[in-house]
C-alpha cells in the first residue's frame, strides 16, 4: 500500500466488525484501509472462531428455524446481562440483527442448517457454512472487489488524536512506523484478552495459568490508546468471559475444539482433590461459561473432571484423550494428585448420592444430600470402571471493558461530546450492550450492526 | 488378505489425529457429506477412516475455512491428509493384492502398460498381416487388418477381466467400511447415484471449490463433468456399436450421421476438454492440498481419456488414408492399456467413492449424531 495516501476512512482491527464497516465505507464510495495487526492466516481476531450469528427474523430464512421476534431476542439480552445494558443501544443491535442475513448474503456469506450438537440455536442462530473463518474470507473477498486496501501486519502502534478529533494512526509495517491519515476513524480491534500484562492488573499472577482461546494479537493497544487519550469507557475492566477448556490446550488460538462438556456428569476436584461447586446446578449450555471463572479462583488455576466408564461417550468428543484408570487412586495418581484425597472425595460423592432416574437431557431428580457442596442434578456414583479424568483450565474468550458510543456508533468523549470523526464496532464497544454474561452468537450480532453504523457514519465524515 | 493386521500408515494415523480435532470442532459440517459422516463416530478405526477419506472429494473448502490449518500448530490438513488415505485405500483393497505396488509408482506402470499395449498391436499387424498392409489404403475399414471377432474377443476378454478385479476390490472395501456383508438399501443406492451425477460434494456446499485460488471456483466440477460424461458417452458409443454389429448385423465403419459416431463425437469431446481442464487445474492448486508423490496416478489417467479420444478423433478423420493403420494400432493400444488399467488406476476413485457415498447414504438416514 502506498503510506502516502489519505484514506476517507481509516479501519484498525481486521474481524467481522471491521469488514463489516469497510464494506459499508466502500459501497458508500469512501477509500478504505484495513489494517489487520495479525498476519493474513490469523487475521479476523476472535471473528476465526466464531461460528454462528444470532438475529432477530421472521422465520422465512432457509437455513433457520424461526421466527425469532425482536422481542424475544431483547428478553434474551436482559436475562443474561440481569439488565446491564445500554437499552438504546440494545434497541439498535436487535433492530437491526433482522437485516443481517441479506446483508450478509449479499456479501458473499453462506450460511447453514445446524446439525450434530446445535440444534438447540437453530432458531435464534444463523451459522455460518464452514464457520467464522469460512466467512472471514468471503468478506475479504467482498472488501478487495470493493477496493478496499487491506494490509497484514500492520499493528497501531499510536494514534494522533487531536481534541477527540481522528489525524493519523502510527502503523508498524515491515519492521518500520509509517504514518497513515484519514478523514474518519472505525476502532475495530476487539479487546485486550490476549494481553496477559493487562489481565494481570485485575487478576495477578494467577493470568499466567490462563489459556487465551482466540489469537495473541488480541491486545488491546488501540482500546488503551483510545482511553489514554480521554474516551469514555465502558465495561467492568476485571470482568472477562472465561469457560472451563482442557488444560492441554495451547496457550494461545485453540479456539473451539479444546472446550470439553463433561463436568455435569461427575464431579469437578481442585489440585487438593476437594470438590468446590454444584456440578449440577443447570444444564450445561447455560452454566458453562461459569466454569471458567470458577476454577480460576482455584490454587494453581486448574481443576479436574473426574467421571466413570457411564458418563464418557455423554458428551462431545474431547480432543485430547482423557486419562484412564481402573482405580480412582490410580487416575488420581496419573493426574499427580493425592490419591488418598481423592479417593475420600469421591467416596463422600458417591455416599450422599440418592437414587433417582438419570436424564442427561432435562434438569433430572438425580441429587446428593448432606454434601456442603451439593451436585443438583445427574448426580450419579461414580463406580463404573474404568474412570477417566481431565485436567481443565480456565479459557478466556474475551473481556468486557471497552469505550462508550452513542447511536451512530461514534465514540463518546470522557466529558460525554461524540468524536468528531471517531467510531468503534465489535468487542470494543461490546460492553455498551452486553454488560455481563452471554449471549450465544451475540458478538457477532453488535460486530455486525455496529460495524455497519460505523461505516455509514464514518462515510459521511469523510465526505464533510 | 489379512486387513486387520496390517501396520497403520502414518496417513491413517495423521488422520485419526486430524479427525479427533475436527469432532471436536465441527464447523465444518455443512460442507460435504464427510463431517457429518464423523460426527456418527468418536473414534476412528482404519476402515473408518478408509470411509471417510472417500467420502472426501478434496475440494479444499474445509481447508480455507480452518481456523486451524498451517500454520496453527493443530496442524489439520483434511484435503491432503485425505488424499493420501484414499490412495493407500487402492492399493489396500486391490485385486489381485499383489497389484496393490502399482498404484505406489501408477504414472510409470500406465505408460509402460500403453506403450507395450500399442507396441503389441502394431507387431500384430506386422507379424498376422503383410507388413505393406500397416500403410496400405483400407478404405476406414478396419477389419481388414483385424478381424472384428478378433477384436471384440480380445476386448470383451480385457473388459471382463477389469470388471472382476474392480468388483473383487470393491468388495473388499465394502466389507470393510460397511463392517462384514453389510446390505445396502435402493434408496440408498439412488441417493448416492444422484450425489455422484451431481458431484454434490465438489463445491465446499455450495461455494466451488477454493482449492486453486482463495476464490471459490466451479471449473473443477466443469471439467470433472466433461470427463465423466465424455466418457459415459464414449461407452455408450461402443455398447450401441456392439448392439449394431450383432442385433443388426450392420458392420462399421458407420457414416458420421449415426448413433455411434454421434455419440462417440460429443463423448470424444468431452474427453479432450475435460482431462485438459483437470491436468492444467491440478498444475494451478495449491501444492499443499495434494498427495504430491502420487499426482503421477491422476496425470497419467487424464492423459489416457485424453489419448483415446485424441487417436479416436485422428483415426476417424485419417481412416481413408494410408495412415490408418499405425493409427489403429496406437488407438487400440491406448484403449487396450487404459482396460487394463482401469482396476489399477485413478479410475477406480469414482467407484470407491460412490460406495462411501451409499454408506453416508444409508446410515444418515439412521444417523445418530454423537454429542
Amino acid at each position: 500500500m502506498d503510506f502516502n495516501d489519505v484514506f476517507d476512512v481509516v479501519v484498525a482491527g481486521g474481524g467481522n466488525a471491521a469488514l463489516c464497516a469497510a464494506i459499508t465505507a466502500a459501497r458508500a464510495g469512501r477509500k478504505v484501509v484495513v489494517l489487520e495487526g495479525a498476519p493474513k492466516f490469523y487475521r479476523g481476531g476472535n471473528t476465526r472462531h466464531t461460528r454462528n450469528l444470532r438475529c432477530a427474523h421472521d422465520g422465512t430464512a432457509p437455513t433457520m428455524a424461526g421466527p425469532y421476534d425482536p422481542a424475544e431476542f431483547i428478553d434474551d439480552l436482559y436475562r443474561v446481562t440481569g439488565g446491564q445494558t445500554d437499552k438504546a443501544l440494545a434497541q439498535i443491535a436487535i433492530e437491526r440483527s433482522r437485516e443481517l442475513l441479506p446483508w450478509m448474503d449479499q456479501q458473499g456469506v453462506k450460511f447453514q442448517p445446524p446439525l450434530g450438537g446445535t440444534l438447540s440455536l437453530g432458531k435464534t442462530n444463523a451459522f455460518f457454512l464452514g464457520g467464522g473463518r469460512g466467512m472471514l474470507n468471503a468478506l475479504y473477498r467482498q472488501a478487495e472487489a470493493l477496493g478496499v486496501t487491506c494490509v497484514y501486519d500492520a499493528m497501531v502502534t499510536a494514534l494522533n488524536i487531536e481534541d477527540g478529533f481522528f489525524v493519523s494512526a502510527t502503523v508498524k509495517h515491515d519492521g518500520v512506523e509509517k504514518q497513515v491519515r484519514g478523514k474518519a476513524l472505525v476502532a475495530a480491534c476487539g479487546g485486550f484478552e490476549a494481553n496477559i500484562e493487562w489481565l494481570k492488573e485485575y487478576w495477578g499472577e494467577a493470568a499466567d495459568n490462563f489459556i487465551i482461546r482466540g489469537t495473541p494479537y488480541n491486545r488491546g493497544a488501540v482500546l488503551r490508546m483510545l482511553l489514554d487519550k480521554g474516551v469514555m469507557p465502558v465495561g467492568d475492566p476485571t470482568q472477562c468471559h472465561a469457560i472451563a477448556l482442557d488444560a492441554r490446550a495451547p496457550k494461545f488460538d485453540g479456539g473451539i475444539a479444546t472446550r470439553l462438556d463433561s463436568v455435569v456428569f461427575g464431579i469437578m476436584i481442585d489440585r487438593n482433590g476437594n470438590r468446590f461447586y454444584d456440578e449440577g446446578e443447570d444444564v450445561w449450555p447455560k452454566r458453562y461459561a461459569i466454569w471458567g471463572r470458577l476454577i480460576a479462583q482455584q490454587p494453581g488455576q486448574i481443576a479436574y473432571s473426574i467421571i466413570d466408564s457411564q458418563s464418557v461417550s455423554l458428551f462431545m468428543p474431547s480432543i485430547y484423550p482423557a486419562v484412564e484408570a481402573s482405580s480412582i487412586g490410580e487416575l488420581a495418581a496419573k493426574l499427580e494428585l493425592d490419591p488418598a484425597a481423592v479417593e475420600k472425595t469421591v467416596a463422600d460423592f458417591n455416599a450422599a448420592v440418592r437414587p433417582g432416574s438419570f436424564d442427561h437431557t432435562v434438569l433430572d431428580d438425580c441429587a446428593t444430600s448432606g454434601l456442603a457442596i451439593p451436585k443438583s442434578h445427574w448426580a450419579r456414583k461414580i463406580e463404573k470402571p474404568p474412570y477417566y479424568g481431565f485436567p481443565m483450565r480456565p479459557g478466556i474468550t474475551f473481556t468486557y471493558l471497552g469505550v462508550k458510543v452513542n447511536e451512530e456508533s461514534r465514540i463518546l468523549l470522557a466529558d460525554g461530546r461524540p468524536s468528531g470523526n471517531m467510531f468503534a464496532a465489535g468487542e470494543i464497544m461490546a460492553g455498551n450492550v452486553l454488560g455481563k454474561g452471554y449471549l450465544a452468537g451475540i458478538g457477532m450480532t453488535i460486530g455486525a450492526v455496529f460495524g455497519r453504523l460505523a461505516g455509514e457514519g464514518a462515510a459521511k465524515n469523510a465526505a464533510n | 488378505m489379512q486387513l486387520t493386521n496390517m501396520v497403520r500408515s502414518a496417513a491413517l494415523i495423521e488422520a485419526d489425529r486430524l479427525m479427533t480435532i475436527c469432532n471436536g470442532c465441527r464447523y465444518c459440517e455443512g460442507l460435504c457429506a464427510v463431517f457429518p459422516a464423523m460426527e456418527m463416530r468418536r473414534t476412528f478405526a482404519d476402515n473408518d477412516l478408509n470411509y471417510l477419506a472417500n467420502l472426501c472429494h478434496q475440494c479444499g473448502a474445509c481447508y480455507s475455512d480452518c481456523q486451524y490449518s498451517p500454520p496453527h500448530e493443530f496442524n489439520v490438513n483434511i484435503p491432503a491428509t485425505f488424499a493420501k488415505v484414499r490412495n493407500e485405500s487402492y492399493a489396500r483393497y486391490a485385486w489381485p493384492g499383489a497389484f496393490a505396488g502399482v498404484f505406489a509408482r501408477n504414472g510409470l506402470f500406465i505408460t509402460l502398460l500403453a506403450a507395450l499395449s500399442v507396441a503389441a498391436f502394431i507387431a500384430g499387424f506386422v507379424a498376422l498381416k503383410d507388413p505393406a498392409a500397416l500403410y496400405g489404403r483400407h478404405g476406414g475399414d478396419f477389419y481388414k487388418l483385424m478381424p472384428h471377432n478378433a477384436m471384440a474377443t480380445l476386448f470383451s476378454v480385457v473388459f471382463l477381466y477389469a470388471i472382476a478385479a474392480l468388483a473383487l476390490s470393491l468388495r473388499g472395501f465394502w466389507r470393510d467400511i460397511a463392517g462384514g456383508v453389510a446390505s445396502a438399501d435402493v434408496g440408498a443406492v439412488g441417493q448416492a447415484t444422484g450425489d455422484a451425477a451431481h458431484l454434490k460434494y465438489l463445491g465446499g456446499g455450495g461455494g466451488g471449490c477454493t482449492s486453486e485460488s482463495e476464490k471459490p471456483s466451479a471449473l473443477r466440477r466443469i471439467f470433472h463433468h466433461f470427463t465423466f460424461y465424455g466418457f459415459m458417452f464414449c461407452f455408450a458409443a461402443t455398447c450401441l456399436a456392439t448392439v449394431y454389429h450383432y442385433a443388426f448385423g450392420w458392420h462399421a465403419p458407420y457414416p458420421l450421421i449415426s448413433g455411434p459416431v454421434l455419440l462417440g463425437i460429443i463423448g470424444g469431446l468431452g474427453l479432450l476438454i475435460g482431462p485438459a481442464g483437470l491436468f492444467v487445474l491440478a498444475r494451478t492448486r495449491d501444492p499443499i492440498l495434494v498427495d504430491k508423490p502420487r499426482l503421477g496416478m491422476d496425470t497419467a489417467f487424464q492423459a489416457m481419456l485424453f489419448l483415446t479420444s485424441l487417436t479416436g478423433f485422428a483415426l476417424m478423420l485419417l481412416r481413408d488414408t494410408p495412415a490408418m493403420g499405425l493409427l489403429l494400432a496406437v488407438h487400440l493400444g491406448v484403449v487396450l492399456g487404459l482396460f487394463l488399467s482401469l482396476p489399477y488406476g485413478k479410475f477406480v476413485h469414482g467407484l470407491y467413492r460412490y460406495l462411501a457415498l451409499v454408506k453416508y447414504n444409508k446410515e444418515r438416514k439412521t444417523a445418530i449424531f454423537v454429542e
